[in-house]
């Protein structure tokens, strides 16, 4: 690596990397802490008084303290060299709540490595020990203010150990960014059949106990529902559609919040969604240029609430 | 994280502000008590005592949670004790008032200890409390000490730095922090030798009250002490480079002492100016000279020893009118200078107002003394015979010496003793001599110093202790200028009390050798003591008395020759950079080891193959590398595939025909 790389990443502006990241010498910078500034005056002062008094046992104090002062860095720079930090996948969350980043720091070596410190810029870190040959995950948090993609910010891993006289750290910007939920609205009321407004025959509550009608097949609908003697007559691929408590069906559109505000909207489907899932319900999504069928389940849930989330983002 | 800007409404996170390891806290109070201990004992009783109870209750706070003072509480016991201390001593200059208020600070410092920060600072001031320490002691046992109270500060600040610190750590702590200071110590002493001595303080010192020397005073009043208990400690310790000379000639000048009032001896200083002449006519000196090296111990004065009479004046000192070396300043540290002294000499002609203080006496006082003196100048004697006639006196009266003389307490001190008394110690026969020559119109002086001193065979060098402090006569005798008579040698050794002072003018064997004080115990305990004396002899040469001329001898002998103070300091960061630099290199380059000796094996293994361009990619197991390396290295295909056999088998499925001892070996005979 190059040095104008070594000044890029000191001045952040290194592209983001995939983990797993070894801090080796060039990602790992040291200066002098507040109390080393502070130690180094006293060792002036004292160093003042042995010139002056002629002492040498003053003088080989100050000398003392000087050179370990000198070996504490490199123990503090030691502290972090040579550990490996990666980054696992983050649950999303919706926004207002906090991300949990999970971050692993390996330590590969005979070495024990104390009060290590990971953060993010400037706010509380998560203080932590590495035993010889250890792997730590450690849960970073994130607060959140917009839906979407978060990307991370630079990472930051400290160390002040043993003597507190210097600082050694490292940024690290990983490759990953953690998707965010829209806020979901208060209002958990989920719409009626009689709420349809845009007149669309396939919205409203379905169900299974009283036929009501056909409608074209959607992918992941079940095969019980299809009607088979229509697609026997070759008139093509229809589902039957029901009304009733037991498996009722409910596709979730832009109109049916009735606001204008695009916010709002995604807040309130993404309400209707949190709870369509949670009352055991099919449900659908149709959003401006993109239809998600109706079905059920973990995973169909964080597809809608990820298009929701990256609606125009 | 570190940077703090200025005017940032956030409030940003700050790792010194968090509260400190409760261990840490106890630690560090225990090692500071043990840094005030020496502070402690030197100041007064209620500062101690202060001291002590706000430790004592620090510690309370830490075990029972008590809350700390509020500010109020705070700033009176502040001014409170800072006032007292004011009242103490008057002043804050000077090294007595300035330790004890830094004492006091440290201890104040404790009501108000919370962050990290705080402990830190308290770290750092007891750092600077162990440097003031030094100053006022700088023996080994003190300096051993006082390094493992640094020590024990290091570790607390260890523990200071670990928030998560628990007590059954304390063993790591406590090696990191031993095994960084021994680490440090290679730095240190690059620095130590290389560092620029400077001759003379950068501001003038403070004059130090507290301690005097024991053996020797500026003045003497005679009748006045009536036992002399002779201090064993050392005064300075001498090194011959050439022949020693015998004993009876081991006279060390000292101070000189002209102006009496009959019972008071005293120098010149308030009388005349006389130490800023120079003598009228130079020394001629002749016979052989001998060459030596003093190590002076700190005594205050500016008073430096030297045979009778030196010739060669180290830079340091320059020489009196009455011959006495004089440093520049008070020796307050250990100091060594060589020197040559002749033990023949002739001093020639003296200005007449020096021989008129040599003739002082005050009116009135001792007549039977001076009728005594006019009695024999008027039998028209020569002052050689005058001078024999008085040594006559000593000889052949029954004059005792004694260490317990009887109080002289009439107006006429020396009548008493000369005519009545007749029991005493140098001071007396000296001063009587002196008086008895000068009534005789004979210039005459009081010489004080140390006489003989004791061969140390382990160290090869002379100890000459303070009960060695001697006073003799000199008489000024034309043509041969002033001359050395001592009256005490007078004396025949019958009439001497204690054994031990008979020796003293005939041999340099120490007492507790001679006659029937010899026996095989206080031998070995003689020994012991010259062992550890010549050890303390070293520790002077080399460490407290390590000054510019050390320096300049130092590294002249490793072939550096004479080097400025740049070039000393441009030495001295080359060589720490290049220090610092090689360790860092070799923490980079080092192989790690991952405390599993299987792994290290391994990559061993792998490193070697990899020196040849066999390169194990992540994603490649052991046996996937174990194709790759087979198919590259054909003609060691049997090996390779031994290795990762042993490695698949104690790493996944250990029995007992793979032995990891074999598995190592195999490895480090394998060669690519």
């Amino acid at each position: 690596m190059s040095s104008s790389s070594y000044l890029r990443r000191f001045f952040h502006t290194t592209p983001s990397e995939t983990g797993p990241i070894k801090l080796t010498q060039k990602r790992i910078y040291i200066l002098p802490t507040r109390n080393g500034v502070i130690l180094s005056i006293v060792l002036f002062a004292m160093l003042m008084g042995a010139i002056n008094y002629n002492n040498s046992l003053t003088y080989i104090l100050t000398f003392l303290l000087i050179s370990v002062a000198f070996v504490s860095m490199l123990h503090t720079w030691r502290n972090l060299y040579g550990l490996y930090l990666d980054i696992g996948k983050c649950t999303p969350v919706h926004v207002g709540s906090l991300i949990e980043v999970p971050v692993s720091i390996s330590n590969k070596g005979s070495q024990t490595r104390l009060a290590l410190n990971i953060a993010w810029p400037n706010k509380e870190p998560i203080q932590f020990d590495l035993k010889p040959n250890e792997l730590q995950w450690v849960k970073l948090t994130l607060p959140t203010d917009h839906r979407g993609y978060q990307t991370l910010g630079k990472l930051t891993i400290y160390s002040q150990f043993p003597l507190g006289l210097f600082h050694a750290w490292s940024r690290l910007q990983f490759k990953q960014d953690c998707l965010v939920y829209a806020f979901p609205a208060k209002n958990g009321q989920l719409p009626s059949k009689n709420s349809q407004q845009d007149g669309s025959a396939n919205s409203g509550m379905t169900g299974s106990d009283d036929f009501v009608g056909l409608r074209n097949y959607n992918s992941g609908d079940s095969l019980r529902h299809i009607n088979w003697k229509a697609l026997a007559k070759e008139q093509g691929l229809f589902t039957k559609q029901f009304s009733g408590n037991q498996s009722d069906e409910l596709v979730l559109s832009w109109n049916q919040t009735g606001s204008t505000d695009t916010e709002q909207c995604i807040s309130q489907l993404t309400r209707w969604v949190i709870e369509a899932e949670q009352a055991g319900l099919r449900y659908g999504l149709h959003l401006p240029g993109q239809r998600l069928p109706t079905k059920q389940g973990r995973s169909h849930r964080h597809q809608c609430l990820s298009a929701l989330a990256l609606y125009r983002k | 994280m570190y940077f703090r800007r200025k005017k940032n409404k956030e409030t940003k996170y700050r790792d010194d502000q968090a509260e400190p390891p409760h261990s840490g806290i106890i630690w560090l109070l225990g090692a500071l008590l043990l840094v005030i201990i020496p502070h402690l004992l030197r100041l007064p009783l209620w500062m101690s005592a202060s001291c002590f109870i706000i430790i004592t209750w620090r510690i309370l706070v830490e075990y029972k949670h008590w809350p700390l003072p509020s500010a109020f509480v705070k700033l009176v016991i502040t001014l409170g004790l800072v006032a007292i201390t004011y009242y103490q001593f008057h002043t804050f200059n000077g090294l007595a008032p300035g330790s004890a208020l830094l004492t006091i600070m440290l201890c104040l410092k404790l009501l108000e200890m919370k962050t990290i920060r705080d402990t830190m600072v308290v770290v750092f001031l007891g750092y600077f409390l162990i440097a003031v320490s030094f100053l006022f002691d700088q023996s080994i046992l003190f300096g051993f000490y006082l390094f493992s109270v640094v020590l024990a500060l290091t570790t607390a600040l260890v523990i200071l730095n670990h928030p998560q610190a628990s007590t059954s750590h304390h063993k790591y702590y406590l090696n990191l922090a031993s095994s960084m200071l021994l680490q440090a110590i290679p730095l240190m002493l690059i620095m130590f030798v290389l560092f620029p001595r400077i001759s003379g303080p950068l501001w003038s010192l403070p004059k130090n009250k507290t301690s005097a020397i024991i053996g020797l005073n500026d003045q003497m009043n005679i009748g006045e002490i009536t036992q002399i208990a002779g201090s064993e400690e050392v005064a300075f310790r001498v090194k011959f480079n050439s022949p020693p000379p015998s004993a009876k000639d081991l006279y060390w000048r000292g101070p000189v002492l002209w102006y009496t009032n009959g019972r008071r001896w005293q120098g010149v200083h308030d009388q005349f100016q006389l130490h800023n002449l120079t003598p009228k006519e130079p020394i001629a000196f002749s016979g052989e000279g001998i060459d030596y090296t003093v190590t002076l111990q700190p005594h205050q004065k500016k008073w430096l020893f030297a045979l009778d009479l030196p010739k060669d004046i180290p830079d340091i000192a320059k020489l009196g009118i009455d011959y006495q070396l004089l440093a520049e300043t008070p020796v307050t540290n250990v100091t060594r200078y060589s020197i040559t002294s002749y033990p023949q000499y002739t001093t020639g002609d003296a200005w007449p107002f020096v021989l008129q203080a040599g003739l002082q006496l005050p009116d009135h006082r001792n007549p039977k003394t001076r009728a005594l003196a006019s009695q024999w100048s008027q039998q028209s004697l020569k002052p050689q015979q005058i001078v024999n006639k008085a040594l006559a006196l000593f000889r052949e009266q029954p004059y005792f010496y004694t260490r317990t003389p009887p109080a002289l307490s009439s107006h006429d001190p020396i009548d008493e003793f000369l005519f009545t008394s007749r029991r005493g110690f140098c001071e007396h026969y000296a001063a009587s001599f002196v008086t008895l020559m000068r009534a005789a119109s004979i210039p005459a002086r009081v010489v004080t110093g140390y006489q003989g001193g004791e061969f140390n065979p382990m160290g090869d060098y002379l100890i000459v202790r303070q009960s060695r402090a001697h006073a003799w006569a000199e008489v000024w005798l034309e043509h041969q200028g002033w001359v050395r008579v001592d009256p005490t040698a007078a004396i025949p050794n019958e009439r001497v009390e204690s054994f031990v002072d008979t020796q003293r003018f005939l041999t340099i064997i120490p007492e507790q050798l001679m006659g029937n004080h010899s026996t095989w115990v206080t031998q070995q305990l003689l020994q012991l003591r010259n062992s550890w004396d010549a050890v303390n002899h070293e520790w002077n040469q080399w460490v407290i008395g390590y000054g510019s001329d050390r320096q300049l001898q130092l590294l002249d002998k490793l072939g550096l020759g004479k080097l400025t103070a740049q070039q000393l300091i441009i030495m001295m960061i080359v060589l720490i950079a290049a220090l610092i630099t090689s360790t860092l290199i070799y923490l980079l380059v080092q192989r790690k080891s991952t405390g599993d000796p299987v792994s290290d094996g391994y990559n061993l293994f792998c490193n070697k193959l990899s020196g040849i361009g066999i390169t194990r990619q992540p994603w490649q197991g052991p046996q996937d590398y174990n194709e790759l390396a087979c198919r590259q290295l054909p003609h060691l295909k049997q090996k390779i595939n031994t290795i990762t056999q042993y490695y698949i088998a104690l790493r996944y499925s250990p029995t007992k025909r793979y032995q990891t001892e074999k598995f190592i070996q195999l490895v480090k005979r394998f060669k690519p």
